[in-house]
């Protein structure tokens, strides 16, 4: 990636929010949508147009939980902990999908291809356990149903 | 399009709305909540459009996708209109027999009926089934009539006529006589009385004011607010502009989770309507009043529900709580004087205006008045949202409308208020949901999530499990809260390997007390809750783990083993596959056994033996 053309998209996303610290939180999640994380390049020049110390915009990039300071994988795997889940089994769901990646919530896999998250409610609990990939609903998850699951995005 | 310059030109539009659904046309509706999305209702949809097409039918037979109808469990949703016949768990392939036998020639699928699993009946129609007999649908009533994403839906059927009332035919101070008479308190947990608020707001001295509404949904189990928005945004914007012409605030602000994209999208679709109407933004209908309302997205920040945190996050600075010297409604965004209320307080608005604040104090119980979504979740048979009257009791919920326990369970606790909330035993079922009534059992209304728990649920282990989650997400700036919380979790995980004393009990009430009292906002005020309530009711459970180090439910890894029933064991060899550890071994067609020491309790072999030979003790 052009350092150039991350900092023209920046300069965008920034504009699109009137250039004010009120709307840093919508642009770092513009940035974090456009990128999968929130490059270190980013965030100095995020700082910069809005005249902020980039510490205040580094705390606003590791407060909040949706963003992420490293590259995610390929494929974002979601898995629902919300307390419905939860008595239905997540945390055995979670492990277990740990167990065949080789990863904790929160990492990524070597090869790049999926990075594990787990969150705590992602407000479809009639489906729970429940795990979401880019965006595609998993519900009624076991953990026996892991590995096909998975499996359909391996090859891709 | 044209802006709405006066009432009269919204009742005129109405008119020719409602004239247009032809109410005696055939129409079929599908649920796109995101339960009933997830569950394929999005290609359920295209099949039958595609089917419609395909025959033909596109003249007779209109299609629409409508809001979250509550009943998630049975999803995807169909309703075949005008007779309402009530079809469930509908797939793809039943598209063109829907289409052709029930839409057409007016036939019922039996298949596709909802059975009561208590009488064993079929139920054609939606209302008739249990599940919705005992609701008051007043907020949620029109999730399943509405296209969320068409404004002239909802002014068809008489949307944002309140607010041509409230503009027209009331001043502000009679707009908050009105909420005050209703007896409106916040839904967003709280139970604020909503006319106090307000009337202090508008009683703050300041140029500019806002509003706020509240969709920053954090408590697990709980989804209403993401279906209201999702199935009737247009209900919550005219309560934000009836509460800001009442306050006098210039500006409104919705703060929604970004983990909610769909309710993202239809709320901003709703604003953008709205204020192509004139019904937003600039001279609304021609009142004179203004009001303009954007939208933020949550940064996935729990503690930002926090009301003082919220408007930090609006203001682009860290989602910490503020000591509150003064209220909101004085000082709040930016200093300035800040009405903010949940999505369903602010849905709310309009129905009273509308219905009137007389008529709507019927409904409820004396201190808590109208009705109440909860949420049905965890081990219960019918998962979903629920409406019902303030003061319904915890066994009509449960059992009348969520259907009971599955695979004949017993019902063991309901917690109810998410992290801050309690966890309420079998002994108090006939307990009336009210937001007194749960506080004085220990819990609180919340955002209203009931999560049912049956007999294989460990108390100790959803102690710890609610603590681990306000641990997480407690912002760190109070000690009370993050180090009171962070101890208790300590001695809660000795207890889960059975290595407590019995005087850490004792200690874990004398901490929770303490945060009580010390901590800066309610998320460390109401964190002890869970740890607080089940030593309350279920002690014996606790003891248990201590003194015979023994988990009754059977959940606390350190506590249990896994083994094989000779007796049962096909020696299939299932397990052996699932086990990732190799701790299972034996001859095909004999029985199998665990090795104690390899086996790490992960719980694959029990969900894979299909004869019931893996026994937890």
């Amino acid at each position: 990636m052009m350092n150039a053309d991350l900092i023209k998209e920046v300069d965008r996303i920034v504009d699109l929010y009137g250039g004010r610290i009120t709307g840093s939180i919508g642009m770092l999640q513009d940035i974090q949508s456009r990128y999968s994380y929130l490059p270190r390049e980013a965030l100095i020049h995020v700082a910069e147009r809005l005249d902020v110390p980039l510490s205040q915009v580094f705390s606003l990039a590791t407060f909040y939980k949706a963003f992420s300071l490293r590259p995610r994988g390929k494929h974002l795997i979601v898995v629902c902990m919300g307390t419905a889940c939860h008595v239905r089994g997540a945390t055995r769901l979670v492990d277990e999908i740990g167990r065949k990646l080789d990863i904790k919530p929160g990492e990524t896999t070597e090869d790049n291809l999926f990075t594990l998250e787990a969150v705590n409610c992602l407000g479809a609990c009639a489906l729970g356990p429940l795990m979401v990939i880019d965006g595609e609903y998993y519900g009624n998850m076991a953990p026996k149903k892991v590995e096909s699951v998975l499996g359909k995005y391996s090859e891709s | 399009m044209n802006r709405l310059q006066t009432p009269s030109e919204l009742e005129n539009l109405r008119k020719s709305l409602e004239a247009g659904r032809d109410s005696s046309r055939t129409c079929i509706t599908v649920c796109m909540g995101t339960g009933c999305s997830a569950s394929g209702a999005a290609e359920v949809t295209k099949s039958f459009r595609e089917e419609i097409e395909r025959q033909g039918l596109g003249e007779q037979i209109g299609i629409r996708t409508t809001g979250c109808h509550g009943f998630c469990e049975r999803g995807p949703l169909v309703v075949v209109h005008p007779e309402g016949i009530f079809y469930q768990k509908v797939s793809r392939e039943d598209v063109a027999e829907i289409v052709s036998r029930t839409a057409v020639q007016g036939e019922i699928l039996d298949r596709l009926l909802y059975t009561d699993p208590a009488s064993g009946k079929k139920i054609i129609r939606e209302k008739e089934v249990p599940f919705y007999r005992k609701q008051t649908r007043l907020l949620f009533g029109n999730n399943g009539r509405i296209n969320p994403t068409s404004i002239e839906d909802y002014i068809a059927l008489g949307g944002y006529s309140s607010l041509g009332r409230a503009l027209f035919k009331m001043k502000p101070r009679e707009v908050i006589d009105e909420i005050k008479k209703s007896g409106l308190r916040g839904r967003g947990g709280g139970g604020f009385p909503t006319g106090r608020k307000w009337d202090s707001c508008r009683k703050a001295e300041g140029e500019l004011k806002y509003v706020i509404c509240n969709a920053d949904e954090g408590d697990p189990g709980a989804f209403q607010d993401r279906s209201l928005l999702e199935g009737n945004p247009h209900s919550v914007i005219e309560g934000m502009i009836i509460g800001g012409y009442a306050v006098g605030a210039e500006e409104g602000y919705v703060y929604v989770r970004d983990e909610y994209p769909l309710a993202v999208k239809h709320i901003e679709i709703a604003i953008r309507q709205a204020a192509e109407y004139g019904l937003l933004g600039d001279n609304i209908l021609g009142s004179g009043y203004s009001l303009a309302i954007k939208v933020n997205r949550g940064g996935g920040a729990f503690v930002c529900g926090e009301s003082s945190a919220l408007m930090a996050s609006i203001e682009g600075r860290l989602g910490e709580p503020r000591f509150k010297h003064a209220h909101a409604t004085e000082k709040g965004l930016w200093d300035r004087p800040t009405t903010l209320n949940n999505v369903k307080t602010w849905a709310t608005v309009g129905i009273i205006i509308s219905m009137g604040a007389r008529e709507y104090a019927k409904i409820g119980t004396e201190k808590s008045k109208g009705t109440m979504i909860f949420s049905l979740v965890g081990k219960i048979n019918n998962t979903g949202l629920v409406e019902v009257p303030m003061g319904i009791t915890l066994r009509e919920l449960i059992f009348d409308i969520g259907g009971g326990i599955p695979d004949g369970k017993r019902f063991k606790a309901v917690q109810t208020g998410g992290p801050s909330g309690g966890c309420i035993p079998d002994t108090m079922l006939d307990l009336p949901v009210d937001y007194d009534s749960l506080k004085e059992a220990g819990s609180m209304m919340g955002s209203g999530s009931f999560i049912i728990m049956d007999e294989d649920t460990c108390m100790v282990d959803v102690a710890k499990y609610f603590l681990s989650f306000t641990i997480e997400e407690s912002c760190g700036k109070c000690t009370p809260c993050r180090e009171g919380a962070g101890h208790m979790l300590r001695i809660l995980d000795t207890i889960t390997r059975g290595e407590a004393e019995e005087k850490d009990l004792e200690l874990l009430e004398e901490i929770g007390k303490m945060m009580k009292v010390t901590s800066l906002c309610a998320l460390g005020k109401d964190a002890p809750n869970p740890i607080l309530s089940t030593l309350r009711y279920f002690r014996d459970e606790y003891t248990a783990h201590i003194t015979q180090k023994r988990c009754p439910a059977g959940v606390c890894r350190a506590l249990i083993e896994y083994s094989i029933d000779g007796d049962a064991c096909t020696g299939c060899g299932a397990c052996v596959q699932a086990c990732p550890e190799s701790a299972i071994s034996g001859k095909a067609k004999e029985p199998h056994v665990i090795d104690g020491k390899k086996c790490i309790k992960c719980g694959l072999c029990l969900d894979a033996c299909a004869f019931d030979a893996v026994k937890v003790s």
